[in-house]
């Protein structure tokens, strides 16, 4: 049974079975606007919490996205290659950036739940 | 520093009653993208007409008989050979040939002319023309107006249904179609367009029957930087500083043969100087390959990794459809088609030099 997580920095990470699937929320595309290009991490890399992952670049500005938990890239969502706007369009689905092997699982209980991250963005 | 600074636009509330994303530029509160977001926009722009809110830009009106030679001292101009109506694009230039502003100077009557500056450089700009209109029979006028802009091949028909006709002004031509109006046919965009200054309350009811017509939409902040910068079009602050002089921004078409020969403006002998010797840099359009946006700063390089230059402006073209960008690069380089490579996160990114603009102007000039 996967469960979701937050961050204060407007990323999701589903968690199934120690990998977790790791994007922005839509509150994050929606601030960041139209995406041109991802700069997607090599599998295999290994994260430590807040190390930048990814690199989401829109028409007027690159940010970057936090990995954030320690862990190993195991995929990156290449479908974002060809087509960025994956992010704004389903930015919590098809539009997901890496997954990783986490680490160290106790990390997770640091994240906010969705009721949690709503809170936060207000 | 108490208190908040930020200028806001007279007609921010509308702005904000359509949802627009508000962020910071040159000091104001600036509509950066409305809910279309910055592609829509873009494209809407060069497809149908975008309306901009660009009243933190400055109208300065010089007027009296030593108005001309006033304007002919700041810029490199020859303001009293302008017809009656007529704009220039020019700039005011520092001792050592740097720009302080790129500015459109139009005239309005034998002794009066409309001065449109940036925002980011108003108050530098309105000292420094006080500072030397006091040695000429001239007086300098900051005028409060809203200032909006109409771009795209449909903003002259929009604007006629809107009660306005623009029939015969041309390109780079500006009226006063009524009391305290100033209407060019100019923009920022590359395509045909107006800028229109006009009080308050004027341009409210001139905005609402714009946006009666499905084909006007409002248009923010980003994609005016995206639209500008697939025109080739310089942003000052970034692609022309008070450090860089006309000739090496590649901006010298717009200083008369005579001027440059012989006029008597602010930085005259540094110019010349400039161009005897030719300048050590050049502005050039940059294209780099793939989809990776190589933006303001990153470093270029040339294939035996010797630097090179640098880039002012990067972004994504979305017309053009591939990212887009300008910058400086040694004159010997300064060739459409070299290649060069740009460091972006320490990743170096192919980057050919690319002529400018990267969307053709679509310019009415009759």
């Amino acid at each position: 049974m996967a469960k979701t997580y937050f961050t204060e920095d407007h990323e999701w990470l589903r968690v199934e079975g120690g990998i977790a699937t790791v994007g922005i929320t839509d509150y994050a595309q929606e601030q960041l606007g139209d995406l041109v290009f991802v700069e997607l991490p090599e599998t295999g890399r290994k994260l430590a919490k807040g190390d930048t992952a990814v690199v989401v670049e829109s028409v007027k500005a690159a940010s970057d996205v936090y990995a954030p938990v320690d862990g190993e890239i195991t995929e990156a969502n290449n479908a974002l290659s060809s087509d960025p706007s994956l992010v704004n369009s389903a930015a919590t689905g098809d539009g997901w950036l890496w997954k990783m092997k986490l680490a160290n699982e106790s990390q997770l209980e640091g994240l906010l739940d969705e009721a949690g991250y709503q809170a936060h963005i207000g | 520093m108490t208190g908040d600074d930020t200028k806001h636009l007279p007609l921010e509330d509308l702005h904000a009653a359509v949802g627009a994303r508000f962020g910071a530029f040159a000091g104001w509160s600036m509509p950066l993208t409305y809910p279309a977001g910055v592609m829509k926009e873009h494209l809407h722009t060069r497809e149908q007409a975008g309306l901009f809110d660009i009243s933190h830009m400055k109208l300065f009106e010089v007027s009296g008989p030593g108005a001309a030679a006033l304007l002919d001292r700041a810029c490199p101009l020859d303001a009293g050979a302008l017809d009656i109506s007529q704009s220039k694009y020019t700039f005011f230039l520092n001792e050592a040939a740097g720009i302080i502003d790129d500015l459109i100077v139009t005239r309005l009557g034998d002794e009066r002319f409309m001065v449109v500056a940036n925002a980011g450089n108003a108050a530098v700009d309105e000292k420094h023309l006080r500072g030397l209109a006091e040695d000429f029979e001239a007086k300098v006028d900051a005028l409060d107006r809203v200032f909006l802009a109409i771009q795209g091949p449909e903003a002259w028909a929009a604007l006629a249904r809107a009660g306005i006709e623009t029939g015969s002004l041309l390109f780079m031509h500006g009226i006063e179609p009524r009391q305290n109006w100033f209407m060019s046919r100019s923009g920022y965009t590359g395509e045909d367009g107006f800028e229109i200054g006009l009080p308050e309350a004027d341009a409210r009811d001139l905005v609402a029957r714009l946006l009666e017509d499905e084909r006007v939409l409002w248009i923010g902040l980003a994609a005016r930087d995206s639209l500008r910068l697939e025109a080739g079009l310089c942003l000052h602050g970034q692609d022309i500083t008070p450090e860089i002089d006309p000739a090496s921004a590649g901006l010298m078409w717009a200083i008369p043969k005579d001027i440059r020969a012989a006029g008597a403006f602010i930085g005259a002998d540094a110019l010349r100087a400039i161009v005897e010797r030719g300048p050590a840099q050049k502005r050039v359009g940059l294209k780099p390959e793939g989809r990776q946006p190589v933006r303001a700063g990153a470093a270029l390089f040339d294939a035996d990794g010797n630097q090179a230059g640098h880039v002012t402006s990067g972004g994504f073209g979305p017309s053009a459809g591939h990212p887009v960008a300008m910058g400086y690069v040694s004159t010997a380089l300064a060739k459409p088609g070299a290649k060069l490579l740009a460091d972006v996160r320490g990743t170096k990114i192919p980057i050919d030099i690319n002529p400018l603009p990267f969307t053709p102007h679509r310019y009415r000039k009759g």
